[in-house]
């Protein structure tokens, strides 16, 4: 599907979508700088170049559906609704952070979003989806399950289960496979046999599309025909989403295995100036718009940094909490 | 209070089927426990009173239903994940330790996973080294689970209403041996405590510390250490995590002997575990060196008398009581 294809939404929609994406890659930016200033540690997964799938999907689901996501998470935990400080003290360990600064970057959790982390073990939220959509068919809830992964995760025994699963359950679960060509540093032509990730799900019976994921109009689009979908006959829908990260996979990674070029030829199908190139060329927005609108996300990261900053430490004394749930002695 | 002659198979089955009644978001899954009727027999009976949702076959996808199980519990339901064996249980050891375990301290407690994992354990019946270990010591390593162990009638009927009842991950381990353990059982018995280990037989010379399919030998060992005057003490573990330190250090100051029964492998074992509790809290109660009877390490052999030689046998737990007795 090429962009001209996909009718691009009024000015307000475009503005949104827009919006979604910049905040994510200023605040992915800032993450970095922050990372670099040994503010944030461990391990760091960026999102800049796939901010349109996020933010595409996302815009389709209904408050009370849920997302399961991987350990590059941030742009789903920012589209999904979480406040974007308590985001950033969970990069910082704060206690104000999402999941009390226990998980960190990998592991964001919200339950009032019905956000389900940040799962980093690749593939191994796919059943836990699957088992959330299970629960609503059960208690015969109209939701959806949003499951985000990568394509390194379709070479996972868990991918295959779990597919099975939704498929043979008729379970209300939207698989999003986010592929952006690398399982880390090894090239999906050099590690799986069938590189057409959506075919793959097709073999399950799922109904399955592949999509440009560097154009967020067209993954709004596919996101809103297959939540659609599934919310009129309860069946899962699979999208593939051809994408690209631009930084490298974390921030110890000196991407020996892929050629500059690559990614400098991706950089050039940015999703963020490309939607903006098309706002300007319909005449829908202005070069002052996105000036204000930058000037805005500006304004929201620094309040998220200082937030961050603000933050205290869990106290020690709390290490052994909620390992279980305490109960009444 | 009137009791009824029943099995241990019975009394799973028995538990199961009332908490399906009592709650609605009850409902078992795993592989072959609707047509076939559990590979046990533990479910036989239930796809026809409770259906196919409730009573729920799987594919040949321990990690995939397991984590779906998780998920479910995640989504409010309470779902009992039956898993045919712990063998077969590592294919979902990933969703166990990495989801089930983890989920409720990294979300700094948002999430809870109500879920209830049950499994067959150990050998005995002559099915060769894929289906006859006994590897509690790997889940029972793991913070963020409860680990328990029926080896009674009780047990069996009780501790799963008390695993539904709780809001964190359990982890049943059925002994293969016991399913057709035969007794009374009150009628009117239900859930358990899942925390206290139990004294099956008080005795004063020495401590014989066990848990499920090895509790008949240890008791039988008793019996036949009593015949010889030596009075063992036999305590059945029940939880496997936590371990109930404060019955295991009160009955072993008490004997200042003690033997562990285990039939896992005795290096990094479970037994290893207890040794060092009682090293830890006890060690100047003892008179005598702390002994084990485990599993021989190998993996588990086809042929009676090899699959017999390899296991804890109450000959071989009376040899050790006699040991540190002096007898």
């Amino acid at each position: 599907m090429s962009r001209a294809d996909t009718e691009l939404p009024g000015r307000e929609e475009g503005l949104q979508l827009l919006r979604g994406m910049q905040r994510i890659r200023r605040f992915e930016d800032r993450a970095a700088e922050l990372y670099s200033a040994m503010k944030i540690r461990g391990f760091l997964h960026l999102y800049n170049g796939q901010e349109a799938v996020a933010v595409g999907v996302l815009q389709a689901l209904h408050e009370d559906d849920a997302v399961v996501a991987t350990y590059r998470e941030h742009g789903h935990a920012l589209a999904a609704g979480l406040p974007m400080g308590e985001v950033m003290a969970e990069l910082y360990g704060r206690e104000q952070g999402s999941s009390g600064g226990r998980g960190g970057s990998m592991h964001i959790f919200d339950a009032e979003h019905r956000f389900y982390g940040g799962q980093a073990i690749v593939a191994g939220g796919l059943p836990l989806a699957v088992g959330l959509a299970l629960a609503d068919q059960m208690q015969h809830r109209p939701r959806v399950t949003a499951c985000f992964f990568g394509e390194g995760a379709a070479a996972e025994g868990e991918f295959h289960e779990a597919l099975n699963l939704a498929a043979l359950w008729t379970l209300p679960v939207l698989f999003v496979c986010e592929n952006n060509l690398y399982a880390m540093g090894t090239a999906l032509g050099r590690s799986q046999a069938e590189t057409d990730i959506h075919a793959r799900a097709g073999g399950y019976g799922i109904e399955s599309t592949a999509l440009d994921g560097m154009d967020v109009v067209a993954v709004a689009a596919a996101a809103r025909a297959a939540v659609t979908g599934i919310r009129e006959d309860g069946k899962p829908r699979f999208l593939e989403c051809h994408t690209y990260r631009f930084r490298a996979h974390s921030m110890f990674d000196a991407q020996l295995y892929r050629p500059r070029e690559e990614i400098e030829a991706w950089k050039k199908r940015c999703p963020i100036m490309g939607l903006r190139q098309r706002l300007l060329a319909a005449e829908l927005a202005t070069e002052a718009d996105f000036a204000a609108l930058e000037q805005d996300i500006e304004a929201e990261v620094e309040a998220a940094v200082a937030f961050a900053e603000a933050g205290s430490w869990e106290p020690v004394e709390q290490l052994a909490s909620h390992v279980m749930t305490e109960r009444e002695a | 209070m009137s009791a009824a002659r029943t099995t241990y198979r019975e009394a799973v089955r028995a538990a199961i089927r009332a908490a399906l009644l009592d709650d609605e978001r009850v409902f078992l899954m795993g592989e072959d426990v609707g047509s076939y009727g559990g590979c046990f027999g533990v479910s036989k009976g239930l796809l026809e009173e409770f259906g196919p949702e409730r009573i729920r076959d799987t594919p040949l996808s321990e990690s995939g239903f397991t984590g779906a199980g998780i998920g479910a519990a995640l989504g409010g339901m309470r779902p009992i994940v039956e898993i045919m064996t712990v063998n077969f249980s590592l294919l979902a050891l990933d969703q166990i330790v990495n989801s089930a375990a983890t989920i409720r301290h990294m979300s700094d407690g948002q999430f809870s996973v109500p879920l209830v994992i049950r499994m067959a354990t150990g050998a005995g019946r002559q099915l060769a080294a894929q289906h006859s270990h006994s590897l509690e010591s790997f889940y029972a390593h793991v913070p963020g689970i409860r680990v328990v162990a029926p080896a009674t009638l009780e047990d069996a009927r009780g501790m799963l209403p008390a695993a539904l009842a709780d809001p964190d991950p359990v982890v049943i381990f059925e002994h293969t041996s016991l399913y057709n353990l035969e007794g009374e059982l009150a009628e009117d018995a239900g859930a358990v405590d899942l925390d206290r280990a139990a004294i099956r037989r008080p005795g004063r010379d020495v401590t014989l510390v066990t848990h499920g399919g090895s509790l008949a030998k240890t008791l039988a060992a008793a019996a036949t250490l009593a015949e010889e005057g030596i009075e063992a003490e036999v305590i059945d573990l029940r939880s496997l995590r936590p371990l109930d330190d404060a019955t295991i250090i009160a009955s072993v100051s008490r004997t200042r002997r003690a033997v562990m029964v285990d039939e896992g492998w005795r290096t990094m074992s479970l037994a290893a575990e207890l040794v060092t509790r009682i090293v830890e809290q006890a060690f100047y109660e003892l008179d005598a060196p702390l002994a084990r009877v485990c599993t021989a390490e190998v993996p588990i052999p086809y042929p009676a008398h090899l699959e017999q030689a390899a296991l804890p046998s109450a000959d071989k737990i009376v040899a050790a009581a006699r040991r540190l007795t002096g007898g």
